[in-house]
């Protein structure tokens, strides 16, 4: 794996064995001396991002009713964007020419995109296939194409393609999904085009086995991405399933490097998940539970 | 509340009212419009949104259609409608009707008046009528009116809503006084009669100016139901005062934005710039009558596959909060992927030129160039 080095200028010289990604700046303000709890400072393009924080989710590239300029007043500094839809529409030629999603949304903060696709989905190892609910045309979208779609977007922090299957599957399937994630994440390293200001996210996998994610840690943390995720999780387990799973990822992960826990977004989770070490979190609870009239 | 004429040019009324609301601190500019709400709420703005406005009609307009079913609560609370929904500072008109929104009709009888709220029909009597008002409490109300005459209706018929209309306002009246909560508010009297005159927009106008001409000049006149730009001009010079703003929220509803020019004073930039506007792609809505649902030529239609790659603002030079921060393509996006920012951004963008139209409509009258402003507003129906 060796991601380019070509258009690292202005990082300082890329030394082998490190990759061009430079090392996005995470400084520790506050530790909990009981927990594994942390609060940080995270530098990143567009603004510093204090964490522990929830990312809201702006999937087509708004916040559900709220303009950018109310969202900035909530004080938001980074907020989601969903490489899938926007892949589909307006697509990634439009947005690039639009000065990527921060200038098609009038955006100044910091964005963040992920690709979860539809789950009617086919996995190889080329890549996911789907067929497009807009004209329904199959599609494959590869670790590289993923890549660059996030380059086109422009988002602060990309999340590689990974192979996710639901956190209640078990048997063999869950190893396979863990070990493909590893090797998309090589591919993803490599494709991407902009890693001095776009920081690339590996994605821990390995369902609710201890032993996957120890293997699936290891073989990434070995990776020099700026950042990690642990995903596969919310996804209906138990949750004394689940917290094991988070605080055996943040035991292995690097302290100077953030972890973003995909999917988690109750008040209890988030509390007991910051404490065991997470800084950054996602959930369309509050934008999906607004629509319903219902009120936090 | 006084009316005070500054002008009055081939019947159109320049002017202002003030001493308006229960502290008599707010005025209102002449001709002009109020500020459309569906249950007391700006549809698709908050709080914050909607006072990104430059400019905001000082008299909001609710209609008591949405919130008769909610008497018991407005009872409960005691304070009236504008502190129920966190209104700001404004003054408070209360219509019986949201003429946007269509109603069944023929369920009006000698005694009273339907209207209908989620739950179904409510019958008003000139008593229940009266009652909600004071839940309500607004600082200005129309009077219960029979106004079910399409121009289909018989002139017996609107002989009848005349009749009914009459005695409904002085019942209105008489217990307008005898209500403590209504101390101080203005009750606007309804001229019915039908428009069996009026199958053609010409003859609404002789219509309107015939019942003008009967009224008297030191109080102010309202005219619901008429948004249009081109029919606001006509009916303006017919002596009309006031107008609702539930237009630029019709537009909002079909993913349309008012472009129309009412600049009478185009310096030679922004000539250029219309000429690069909507106008000039030969996409202008076809001029028909009294459908609302139905494109005018005064927008454009962004759900349009022409503006998906169209980086300039809706209307250039717009001070609103869209045009300031947002392009033709972003708003063609929202609305092709069904997202609710498309309301709000196009909602302050179309509140915003319409109150603009009234704003030049005003200057216009001032300096004496109504026929320029008339000039340019119509131009834009020929697909200049």
């Amino acid at each position: 794996m060796a991601a380019s080095t070509e258009s690292g200028a202005g990082m300082g010289a890329a030394h082998p064995g490190v990759s061009a990604a430079a090392p996005l700046a995470l400084r520790i303000v506050a530790q909990c001396p009981v927990s594994k709890a942390r609060a940080c400072d995270l530098t990143l393009p567009h603004c510093t991002v204090n964490t522990p924080v929830f990312m809201p989710v702006g999937t087509q590239g708004t916040m559900k009713g709220i303009t950018t300029g109310q969202l900035e007043d909530l004080g938001c500094q980074i907020c989601l964007g969903n490489t899938y839809h926007l892949g589909m529409r307006p697509g990634p030629q439009l947005i690039e020419k639009a000065n990527g999603l921060h200038g098609f949304m009038n955006w100044k903060r910091n964005l963040l995109t992920m690709v979860s696709l539809v789950e009617l989905s086919e996995v190889t190892e080329e890549g996911v296939k789907f067929r497009s609910p807009y004209d329904g045309k199959e599609i494959l979208l590869t670790p590289e194409q993923s890549i660059s779609i996030q380059n086109s977007l422009g988002s602060d922090i990309m999340m590689q393609l990974d192979d996710v299957v639901s956190s209640t599957v078990t048997g063999p399937r869950v190893e396979e999904a863990m070990r493909r994630s590893i090797r998309w994440l090589d591919r993803c390293i490599a494709a991407n085009k902009n890693p001095d200001r776009q920081k690339l996210f590996a994605i821990i996998q390995g369902g609710l086995s201890a032993e996957l994610r120890r293997t699936c840690l290891e073989e990434m943390t070995k990776r020099d991405v700026p950042g990690f995720a642990i995903g596969g999780l919310s996804g209906g387990e138990e949750k004394d399933d689940f917290w094991k799973m988070v605080t055996l990822s943040t035991d292995h992960l690097p302290l100077h490097k953030p972890r973003y826990l995909m999917g988690v977004g109750y008040a209890v989770d988030l509390v007991v998940c910051v404490a065991l070490g997470c800084d950054m979190f996602d959930c369309v609870f509050p934008t999906r539970t607004a629509p319903l009239a219902s009120a936090l | 509340m006084r009316l005070e004429l500054s002008r009055v040019v081939q019947g159109c009324r320049r002017g202002v009212l003030t001493g308006l609301g229960r502290s008599g601190g707010h005025s209102l500019e002449l001709p002009g419009c109020l500020l459309y709400t569906r249950c007391a709420s700006v549809p698709h703005l908050t709080h914050d949104t909607l006072h990104t406005l430059p400019h905001l009609p000082p008299v909001t307009q609710i209609s008591l259609d949405s919130l008769a079913e909610h008497q018991e609560v407005l009872e409960e609370f005691g304070e009236g409608v504008a502190k129920f929904a966190g209104l700001h500072d404004t003054v408070l008109f209360c219509s019986l009707h949201d003429l946007a929104t269509p109603r069944p009709s023929g369920y009006n009888t000698n005694k009273t008046v339907s209207v209908w709220g989620s739950g179904g029909r409510i019958e008003l009597s000139a008593a229940r009528y009266m009652a909600l008002q004071a839940a309500i409490r607004p600082d200005w109300y129309q009077s219960l009116a029979d106004g079910e005459t399409p121009p289909s209706a018989s002139r017996k018929r609107a002989r009848k809503a005349v009749d009914r209309t009459l005695t409904h306002l002085d019942e209105c009246l008489s217990l307008h006084h005898q209500t403590q909560e209504l101390r101080g508010a203005e009750i606007f009297g309804v001229v019915e009669g039908g428009d069996v005159l009026e199958e053609r927009p010409e003859l609404r106008c002789q219509l309107i100016a015939g019942v003008t001409k009967e009224l008297p000049e030191d109080k102010p006149r309202l005219l619901l139901g008429v948004g249009c730009p081109d029919e606001v001009l006509a009916c303006v010079e017919a002596g009309v005062d006031l107008f609702e703003s539930s237009f630029p929220f019709q537009v909002t509803e079909r993913g349309c934005a008012l472009c129309f020019s009412f600049n009478i004073e185009p310096d030679p930039e922004s000539a250029v710039l219309e000429r690069n506007g909507p106008q000039s792609d030969g996409e202008r809505g076809a001029k028909t009558q009294d459908d609302p649902e139905q494109m005018t030529p005064f927008e454009m239609n962004l759900k349009d596959k022409r503006y998906r790659d169209d980086f300039r603002p809706l209307v250039a030079g717009c001070e609103c909060y869209c045009c300031r921060h947002h392009q033709r393509a972003y708003l063609h996006h929202l609305l092709v992927t069904n997202e609710l920012l498309a309301g709000v951004l196009l909602m302050l963008h179309n509140l915003t030129h319409y109150c603009g139209f009234f704003r030049a409509l005003r200057g216009a009258l001032e300096s004496g160039r109504l026929q320029a402003l008339r000039r340019r507003i119509l131009q834009r129906e020929g697909g200049v």
